[in-house]
């Protein structure tokens, strides 16, 4: 595990160049990747620039890359609508709290499964595991849901969904593999007790390992929509921003956006124009900026969830 | 003998349960969770075999045996979204995953450690936008009248008039594919590029001695060292080919494009949520589930015969 964390960051020696046909390989590698960039790279590139470009001139098709006629109205019109600051406020609620309660039951299976001595650990682990690869389908989790009676509630968006089995195996893996032994044992002789030596040793060395699951559930609360739609069809004040941005954005509805914009149709289909690109940046920004900041915690968390175990 | 087995057992459980006790409390809202939110929606499906009514609930509605299933498979919109689910299914197998491989073979041959962790950044990056800003972001785009790419093709005369992609049955498949490997293509590379940074370099040194060129040391060092890891990834995808990603179909789906887009799920979504036939609706999304695991058994086991790599 600790060979794949450290790698070394040398050149490998197959990439010592030998004769004209591998030099020109590897011309062809360097041109292929730049294009894959380009092609991943224009649509947010574009986006950025349309948001701040004057909508006639998105209409027109005088945008292509930068911005044209520098304008900030699609923002204003954006951070002005009751709705969407509210689908903000509400995705960073599920965001929060979702993540929390997603946190605190992932630890509480994967550490007793990744101890030794627990009897019935493979039973449960089994059971686990299952649901990674059947489950009831998508109208009996919803008819469990009603039946709980947590439709139009808070806690349907976040509590079906509490622990992902994939993120819990990939945290007991990490306590079995990465967290020795013989500092549990020692922990325990000194007189911790099972929950102590959790707190006081495994928890610490595992700050990594919880910091990527912690990503990849608030990644998912972010953006999921499926869910809140489906549970939340009769709490509109309870709506994350992506079942929002699915009226405004793939069901051409404006909401409260069109009443400010006042005038006339016209100028309300111009500004949707502008508006559809800010709100796509408003809510895409915070994880595209946060992500190259995180991202060798997310290649870890790959690589540690291949594990097999 | 029999019986002192049986009491080391007991005394075994008594003993792990005396010094670990508080571990076993934590487990069980765990397995609360599981059972309540994971094992009680698997009853659940068993009104797929009855005629579901609200105030008798799912365990007293009539049996109606195999009802719903049969009125599933008589009718032809049904064939017609079975067909659906396994192209765009099998589509996605057939370019997203190759697609992921190709990447991280491609960033292995470069050779600026930089300009690769530039590149990671970058592919890896649309993995965070979400499915429906994806989709907002193609319907904005690719607009007749006012998207980017029509205004492009348009005035690049590759085309005479601005294709409307989002509204159109033929075009739905190319925009479903695109959009995943665009999405996730370079995401799902990690897994392969962290597979083929494990491999010993002298192979490669021992090859390049014997005068193997690039093209051939891929060919030969850098796949088979790989194969496992593929397989793994491929048994994994196989059990999704029916599963399609359901919540990007239903957002991209609208009265033109129906024809291509419903798949299974969507359907049995819209047959429980929208037309409250929730029994009819389980029984399409119980035979989902059935043929998905089924595949993936099948998978698992031929993999396990061909390569002796499976998932278990």
């Amino acid at each position: 595990m600790q060979k794949l964390t450290n790698l070394p960051a040398k050149t490998p020696s197959h990439h010592m160049i030998a004769n004209r046909g591998d030099r020109f390989f590897q011309g062809c590698i360097y041109v292929l990747t730049i294009l894959i960039a380009i092609v991943t790279v224009y649509p947010l590139v574009y986006a950025l620039s349309a948001s701040m470009s004057k909508p006639l001139n998105i209409m027109n098709g005088n945008v292509w890359l930068w911005p044209v006629e520098l304008s900030f109205q699609a923002y204003k019109n954006v951070f002005a609508s009751k709705s969407i600051i509210l689908g903000y406020g509400n995705t960073i609620y599920y965001a929060v709290v979702g993540t929390a309660i997603n946190m605190v039951l992932s630890v509480m299976a994967a550490y007793p499964l990744s101890m030794p001595d627990i009897k019935g650990k493979n039973f449960v682990t089994i059971l686990i595991t299952f649901t990674m690869f059947f489950s009831g389908g998508i109208i009996p989790s919803y008819l469990n849901v009603r039946d709980l009676g947590l439709l139009n509630s808070r806690w349907a968006v976040m509590i079906p969904g509490a622990i992902n089995a994939t993120n819990m195996l990939i945290l007991r893996n990490y306590f079995i593999h990465s967290v020795p032994g013989e500092l549990r044992e020692a922990a325990s002789i000194d007189g911790c007790s099972a929950i102590g030596t959790m707190f006081k040793i495994v928890l610490p060395l595992s700050k990594s390992i919880l910091m990527v699951v912690m990503l990849y559930y608030t990644v998912s609360h972010w953006n999921s929509y499926f869910d809140a739609m489906m549970y939340l069809q009769k709490a509109q004040e309870k709506w994350p921003l992506q079942v929002h941005l699915r009226n405004i954005l793939i069901m051409s509805q404006m909401g409260d956006m069109a009443e400010q914009s006042g005038v006339d149709d016209v100028n309300t289909q111009l500004l949707y124009e502008a508006l559809k690109y800010a709100i796509i940046v408003v809510s895409a920004a915070p994880l595209l900026i946060l992500y190259p900041f995180v991202q060798r915690f997310f290649e870890k968390g790959i690589m540690m969830g291949s594990i097999k175990g | 003998m029999q019986d002192l087995r049986k009491r080391t057992w007991w005394a075994d459980w008594g003993k792990s349960l005396a010094k670990y006790w508080q571990l076993y409390l934590l487990l069980i809202p765990v397995i609360v969770y599981y059972l309540l939110f994971k094992y009680k929606p698997m009853l659940g499906v068993q009104i797929a075999f009855r005629n579901y009514q609200l105030r008798k609930g799912m365990w007293l509605s009539d049996w109606v045996g195999l009802k719903h299933f049969l009125r599933f498979f008589s009718s032809y919109w049904s064939w017609t979204i079975i067909k659906n689910t396994l192209i765009i299914g099998f589509l996605s197998l057939i370019f997203c995953f190759p697609f992921s491989i190709c990447l991280a073979l491609i960033f292995n041959e470069l050779h600026s450690q930089r300009f690769k962790k530039t590149m990671q950044t970058i592919t890896y990056a649309p993995h965070f936008v979400s499915t429906i800003v994806v989709v907002g972001m193609m319907t904005a785009m690719t607009s007749p009248s006012t998207g980017v790419i029509n205004k492009l093709l348009v005035s690049l005369r590759l085309v005479d008039e601005p294709i409307y992609f989002m509204g159109s049955s033929k075009y739905f498949r190319f925009m479903y594919i695109y959009s995943a490997l665009w999405k996730d293509g370079g995401w799902n590379a990690i897994i392969f590029i962290s597979a083929l940074a494990a491999i010993d370099p002298s192979l490669y040194e021992a090859a390049t001695v014997d005068g193997a060129s690039r093209m051939q040391q891929l060919i030969h060092v850098t796949l088979p060292s790989i194969l496992p890891t593929i397989v793994i990834m491929l048994i994994l995808e196989s059990g999704k080919v029916l599963n399609v990603g359901y919540e990007k179909a239903y957002a991209m789906q609208n009265d033109l494009n129906l024809a291509v887009s419903e798949v299974i799920s969507t359907y049995s979504y819209k047959r429980g949520l929208e037309a409250m036939e929730y029994d009819y609706a389980t029984a399409i999304g119980l035979f989902n589930s059935v043929i998905s695991f089924t595949m993936l058994i099948t998978v698992n086991a031929i993999a396990k015969r061909a390569s002796e790599t499976s998932l278990f």
